[in-house]
């Protein structure tokens, strides 16, 4: 039965036509992501810039810190699910056709998660590593 | 479905002058796809730097010539931009300031945060 409010025909329903259903939610997780990150790319940009040299040492010792580990873990995680959410707003607005711009999103998504795993890897390894 | 129409389009972008805030929209779409590449590649830095000191030699050997530094320059300035018009954007996202004259002060301010942000990023880092 269509509710009320579902003005679509059959056949559009059917297709999945109209409106996507998390729309909602997809624009809240940009907007929560975003803010998450304003603090954690500054506190990159400068801890970063501030180390006195970048030697696997330094770095290693850097990250040593607990609250150093978790806030580069957290940079990366966030701020690549952040990136492949806008990476799939420019694909929905210029890759046509359907099947085109799927394959643009998913390839862009699989590089994401797995860049996540490799960079959360990196981080554990340093952080926890000899 | 894709564009099969082979008449001639009225030219736009060719002919008409962006507003200040329409160039900085396309800038903040522009500057997300750099990031994008820019954390997969920080991804593969802190990779290198995991693996080892010989893995770490040749990332620190490319990020300090002349390509890695310009890479490097380009991601910061990609960076504070896109956060600092992020930052306006979440303004928008309360509802304030889209009065055309506030947007456009903002995004001055934001042009100028840029700049200070990644040239103080470079004096600490150098």
């Amino acid at each position: 039965m269509k509710p009320v409010n579902d003005f679509r025909s059959p056949l559009a329903r059917a297709k999945g036509l109209g409106t996507s259903p998390d729309a909602t939610r997809f624009s809240w997780l940009q907007k929560i992501t975003a803010i998450a990150l304003v603090p954690l790319v500054l506190w990159f940009g400068l801890g970063v810039a501030s180390l006195p040299e970048i030697t696997h040492d330094v770095l290693a010792s850097w990250l040593k810190s607990p609250f150093n580990a978790v806030m580069a873990l957290l940079l990366i995680v966030i701020s690549l699910k952040h990136g492949m959410m806008g990476m799939q707003v420019i694909f929905e607005d210029y890759v046509h056709p359907y099947r085109r711009r799927l394959a643009a999103i998913l390839i862009s998504k699989f590089l994401g998660y797995f860049m996540m795993a490799l960079g959360v890897y990196s981080i554990l390894r340093l952080s926890l590593g000899s | 479905m894709s564009w099969n129409d082979k008449r001639p389009m009225s030219p736009h972008l060719q002919v008409y002058k962006l507003p200040l805030t329409a160039k900085l929209s396309i800038l903040h779409r522009a500057t997300g796809v750099v990031l994008f590449i820019g954390v997969i590649l920080l991804v593969l830095v802190l990779l290198a730097a995991a693996n080892g000191p010989q893995s770490w030699a040749s990332m620190h050997a490319f990020l300090s010539s002349w390509l890695g530094k310009l890479v490097l320059f380009g991601f910061t300035l990609s960076l504070y931009y896109h956060l600092c018009n992020g930052i306006r954007h979440l303004f928008w996202d309360m509802g304030k300031g889209f009065d055309l004259n506030d947007a456009e002060k903002a995004g001055k301010f934001v042009i100028l945060a840029t700049f200070l942000l990644t040239i103080v990023t470079w004096l600490v880092a150098l």
